[in-house]
């Protein structure tokens, strides 16, 4: 979340799409029933189906699914066809000034620069002019054909209420009302909030579903605003952590690039990832990047990594590849992947293709689950009739399960939604021989250091040299990894020389061995460990401020700033800057947020600007941009630099309606699919159907099946479908149907529903089959099939986030 | 409930003696607000961890209803409505069932074993357990349906309403658990004039027949709804004027006193023929629970006391 929980109950109306915050965050949800009844905010739930949020809606708009680009598109041409934009906020914040490269185009279903055998582009012709001063090119007055407002309207024109409606099956009077809705937020006393989850990342197109929505909430002024934002909502407790802790391949801690092969020496890898500023006077915050990843090197190898030694950049994997989670489940489809160490993870029910996962999972040598609750991928290889086929006598995978600890039986630290980091203190005993996951790590660890020490082997040398400086080696506490993650002085760290008096003693700003008290201090000289940048701050000499719980809020604005630490710096709304104009003076006098005071930046939250950044200077609220506002024309995009409606891979009109004669545009042309499985997919012939799988609020993922209470209220598998698909089909309530796609199939009871309305689609009607995933064969619930049986091997173009929102199917009577 | 002490109860079934009543306490009530309400089933959890109750892992019959009705384990559960008040404008609505708490409860009206159901002062009413006796004339004097008969136990059961922590000074579990604070609870005073709020603020979000259910035929709720539609409580399955069964009603009104007369009469008779015979068996010293007009029961007759228990008649 850019904004916090706490912090949508300032807002005037809440956008609920491509998540289903009342079924899958109830509790949060509780923000917006405030909003709703101490600021008569409005709620729009725009989903596939009538949902539980949308139950409690002020207006509700369907929508196919994978056709939110399309929509959005349209509010966008909606907002700047009706000049419903917030003008001073959009100069002051956004790049719509800014000059676009002469070369640039979109024409019929490409942009510019596409190589199609390579499905990606060259992003030469991407991007903006540059002057002579090193300077970004632009026009204040937003009349040149190439500045990036002029380019973004000629780019939504297209996106027309009628064609909106055609693509989406959304009437058009609905999509128009949801759009005015949105338009008036263009207001500077007015703000809306956007509420998403997986609806929108689950797609070939989820980036750029969420970047459209940001580029909403610029043209309206609402980002950096109490009540306003763009607000992920995650699911697991923790998932947050996860990520701001690089659990995957793609980054370091705290968002820093991992190396590439091309990054061959520490020099080169730091250049490019540190910037330049790209309009005068900018923060630029990057340009701290040598001393985030310093930081983070003398975390992990002590005083093995010098300055001597480029800090021991030699020891980091570069990429040759990607790494993301299919291109593992592919590499082990195809034998080139031996041992797999499955921690806090259930791949066979969380990975889409079920099939092509118990294929891979059938050629390793080894398995070793590490969970608290026997898992299904624990026991791919056990046969469960129908619900998994499979002969265990055909299949050598060794596996292991070694039980974790529950989080009610661990301490440390969760960090949620809002970037807010909160310490819990364990409250029982784990059972039996379980033990938490740091522990696991430790002892494997220590065990093959031992290994290496005595055996040898490749790169022995960062194994012996890693920092590992905990009291028990075996066991380091939740405590020393969060202090190790906050970061210390590993010596003195010394205050910058007085360019007056270069020789004066300096000053010493934090002593060697002290908790560093927050990022800026951090240094690329080595003088200071950190384990995750954007943690620093959480747990200082002051002592562990995660484990704070005053519940003030001295505004009443939801702040609540002494309750846990929210990363970065305990700010609780990124971007603050913006809910200020440019003269300082807050948009809505009635919510103020951050003012400059005439001498320093104060108010509710910690500033996310330099205290003393005079606003004459016109200092951008956008600091970790180097052009300091917020992207409209983004080069960073793999499919193009603005979001373009395309098809799900599996899409049930077989055409895409903004390029109808470019055959080779209908799904996002820059999403890899990996060789073996464009033949998985399905085409509407077969399968005529638009599925997308979703969550419970009776269940958490696949744990809850495992609890007595959850099984009670949501005992057993289903799927929905709508009464006139029903009738169709002559399925009635509580039948049990056969669900198949392409690759597999599951049987459940069907739930006949209302909720669901076949949708006209370019002129014909397009019915939806719903697919609640938390069943499976392990657990008390009734036992079901995975609905990863059904799900197509691919994913976003950017994240490679799979696409379990959109695909297709058929569906009988079993 | 199993018995709790209480030196604030209201009224006892078929009992004679005098009720303890020394404690003061005002009437308490539960508000459901369906227009916050999410359907999420916290409240379900909460009542069966509380309780320490699970009930069996049921099936999917084509609804999101589960368990799908009240249950002697399941002492609250969901209800969904996929309605269409007019036409084209669907709306979900659901509801969250279980014991209205009546302030003029059917069901200790019908019950015939003294103390099996109680109303405290503060108009919570609650099954005694040991007392039930397990012959099922709650559920047919309950205009909502809700008592539901153990098969494993013969006794009867329904939402307590948290009588065990009301009376400790918490809240109800479901009141506690609810995430969007869709359940309150506190005073009826300020219940009735939180839901007068709420009705006004429905209101001007466009629900035009937003009201209270409390209803009056049952001398009021202690557990009261905002519907949407209040003009229209059957969209979701609730009697729109519930009253008492009038086959209760004579029973307690009429029939009963009637029968007490009669039987006072044969007591007069046995007692000159004692007089005169002399001792033939003893008499126990147990209620008299004649058969209430279209209920079922055994259909002995008993010697009787004097009951006070008609006042609610």
């Amino acid at each position: 979340m850019t904004n916090s929980w706490t912090d949508i109950r300032n807002t005037d109306l809440v956008l609920i799409m491509g998540g289903n915050a009342a079924e899958a965050h109830p509790c949060g949800f509780k923000w917006v029933t405030e909003a709703m009844q101490h600021r008569k905010a409005k709620l729009v739930v725009v989903d596939p189906r009538f949902t539980r949020s949308a139950a409690v809606a002020d207006t509700y708009a369907p929508i196919r699914v994978g056709t939110d680009i399309a929509f959005l598109g349209g509010v966008i041409n909606y907002l700047l066809s009706k000049d419903a934009i917030h003008h001073d906020y959009v100069k002051a914040n956004t790049d719509a000034s800014f000059l676009v490269k002469e070369g640039f185009a979109y024409d019929n279903g490409f942009f510019t620069g596409y190589n199609e055998a390579t499905r990606s582009y060259n992003k030469a012709s991407w991007g903006y002019q540059m002057g002579d001063d090193g300077f970004i090119k632009v026009d204040p007055t937003l009349q040149d054909p190439q500045c990036v407002f002029q380019q973004l309207k000629k780019h939504y024109s297209r996106y027309t209420p009628e064609l909106v409606s055609r693509i989406t099956g959304t009437p058009q009077d609905q999509f128009l009302k949801v759009a005015e809705m949105i338009a008036s937020t263009a207001k500077a006393d007015r703000v809306m909030t956007i509420m998403y989850a997986l609806g929108w990342t689950q797609h070939s197109v989820g980036s750029q579903n969420i970047r459209t929505m940001a580029m909403i909430q610029l043209l309206l002024g609402n980002m950096g605003r109490p009540g306003g934002g763009v607000n992920a909502l995650r699911g697991h407790a923790n998932v947050q952590g996860i990520t701001d802790m690089n659990a995957y391949t793609e980054v370091l801690s705290g968002y820093m690039l991992a190396p590439l092969d091309a990054d061959i020496d520490r020099a080169t890898y730091l250049a490019a990832r540190t910037p330049k500023a790209l309009r005068p006077n900018q923060m630029n915050f990057p340009q701290n990047f040598p001393k985030w990843h310093t930081s983070l090197m003398k975390a992990y190898y002590g005083k093995a990594a010098s300055a001597e030694n480029d800090f021991r950049y030699d020891w980091l994997p570069r990429r040759d590849r990607q790494y993301d989670v299919l291109t593992m489940f592919d590499m082990m489809f195809n034998g080139q992947m031996h041992g797999f160490l499955c921690q806090g993870f259930n791949p066979l029910a969380a990975v889409p293709n079920k099939a092509k996962l118990t294929v891979g999972l059938s050629k390793l040598k080894f398995l070793v689950v590490m969970d608290p609750l026997e898992s299904e991928t624990s026991e791919f290889w056990k046969n469960f009739g129908p619900l998994n086929d499979v002969d265990p006598k055909s299949i050598r995978t060794e596996v292991f399960r070694l039980p974790t600890t529950c989080v009610a039986e661990e301490t440390g630290s969760f960090t949620n939604s809002s970037r807010v980091i909160s310490w819990k203190e364990k409250a029982v005993d784990p059972p039996g021989e379980s033990k938490p996951d740091s522990e696991i790590m430790a002892r494997l660890f220590m065990k093959l250091r031992g290994l290496y020490a005595k055996n040898g082997g490749t790169m022995a040398e960062p194994v012996a040299a890693l920092h590992w400086p905990y009291v028990r080696p075996e066991v380091p506490s939740s405590q020393e990894l969060l202090r190790e993650i906050n970061g210390y002085a590993v010596t003195d760290v010394l205050a910058p020389a007085d360019p007056k008096n270069p020789d004066a003693p300096r000053a010493v700003l934090v002593k060697a061995g002290e908790q560093m008290p927050n990022f800026a201090l951090l240094q690329a000289d080595g003088s200071t460990a950190c384990g995750n940048w954007i943690y620093a701050g959480c747990w200082t000499q002051a002592g562990n401020m995660t484990a704070r719980r005053d519940t003030s809020d001295p505004t009443g604005l939801g702040v609540y700033p002494n309750w846990g630490f929210a990363w970065p710096a305990n700010r609780r709304i990124l971007y603050n800057r913006a809910s200020a104009d440019a003269s300082g003076k807050p948009w809505n006098p009635a919510q103020p947020y951050l003012v400059w005071n005439g001498s320093a930046w104060g108010g509710a939250d910690i500033p996310d600007m330099r205290p003393n950044a005079k606003p004459e200077e016109g200092v951008g609220a956008f600091i970790m941009n180097p052009e300091g506002v917020a992207r409209l024309h983004a080069v960073g995009m793999a499919e193009g630099p603005f979001p373009e409606h395309y098809e799900p891979f599996e899409s049930p009109i077989g055409v895409n309606l903004m390029c109808p004669n470019n055959p080779k545009a209908v799904s996002n042309p820059a999403a890899r699919v990996f060789k073996d499985d464009w033949a998985s997919l399905g085409k509407k012939d077969k399968f005529p159907y638009a599925a997308t799988t979703y969550r419970l609020t009776e269940h958490q993922h696949f744990w809850t099946k495992h609890s007595r209470s959850n099984a009670v209220v949501q005992p057993a598998p289903f799927v929905e479908i709508g009464e006139e698909l029903a009738k169709e089909k002559g399925i009635r309530h509580g039948d049990m149907v056969r669900v198949r796609s392409n690759r597999g199939q599951v049987v459940a009871a069907c739930v006949v529903t209302k909720r669901i309305k076949a949708l006209m689609v370019d002129g014909k009607p397009i019915h939806h089959v719903g697919i609640p995933i938390h069943w499976g064969f392990k657990g008390v619930t009734q036992n079901g099939y995975l609905a990863n049986a059904l799900t197509p091997f691919l994913g976003d173009a950017n994240s490679q986030t799979p696409e379990f929102k959109a695909f297709l199917v058929d569906i009988e009577k079993a | 409930m199993a018995s709790l002490q209480s030196l604030a109860i209201a009224a006892r079934s078929a009992t004679t003696t005098a009720s303890p009543s020394i404690r003061q306490s005002p009437p308490i009530a539960k508000l459901i607000d369906e227009s916050k309400c999410i359907g999420c089933k916290a409240c379900q959890v909460a009542c069966m961890n509380w309780n320490d109750l699970r009930d069996e892992v049921g099936h999917n019959d084509g609804v999101y209803d589960n368990p799908r009705d009240l249950t002697p384990a399941s002492w609250t559960v969901m209800k969904f409505f996929e309605v269409e008040p007019k036409q084209g404008s669907l709306e979900w609505l659901i509801r969250k069932d279980g014991c209205m708490h009546c302030e003029d409860p059917g069901c200790l009206k019908a019950c015939p074993s003294p103390g099996a159901i109680v109303k405290y002062a503060n108009g919570i009413v609650d099954f005694i357990s040991e007392n039930c006796i397990g012959c099922g004339y709650c559920v047919k004097g309950c205009p909502f349906d809700v008592p539901r008969i153990s098969e494993a136990d013969n006794k009867a059961y329904k939402c307590t309403l948290c009588s065990d922590r009301v009376s400790v000074g918490l809240e109800p579990a479901c009141v506690k658990t609810c995430p969007t604070g869709a359940i309150g609870y506190g005073t009826k005073a300020d219940m009735v004039a939180y839901a007068e709020k709420r009705v006004g603020e429905l209101k001007e979000r466009g629900f035009q027949n937003a009201g209270l259910y409390n209803p009056q035929g049952v001398g009021g709720t202690h557990v009261m709804y905002v519907l949407k539609h209040a003009d229209r409580p059957e969209l979701e399955d609730l009697p729109k004027d519930p009253t008492i069964s009038p086959m209760v009603s004579l029973w307690k009104g009429i029939a009963k006193p009637l029968a007490v007369a009669g039987m006072v009469g044969a007591a007069v008779v046995g007692f000159f023929h004692y007089m005169k015979v002399g001792p033939v068996e003893e008499v126990a010293n147990a209620d008299d629970v004649p058969d209430p007009p279209g209920l079922p029961g055994n259909g002995t007759t008993r010697p009787v006391s004097n009951d006070q228990g008609n006042r609610h008649g």
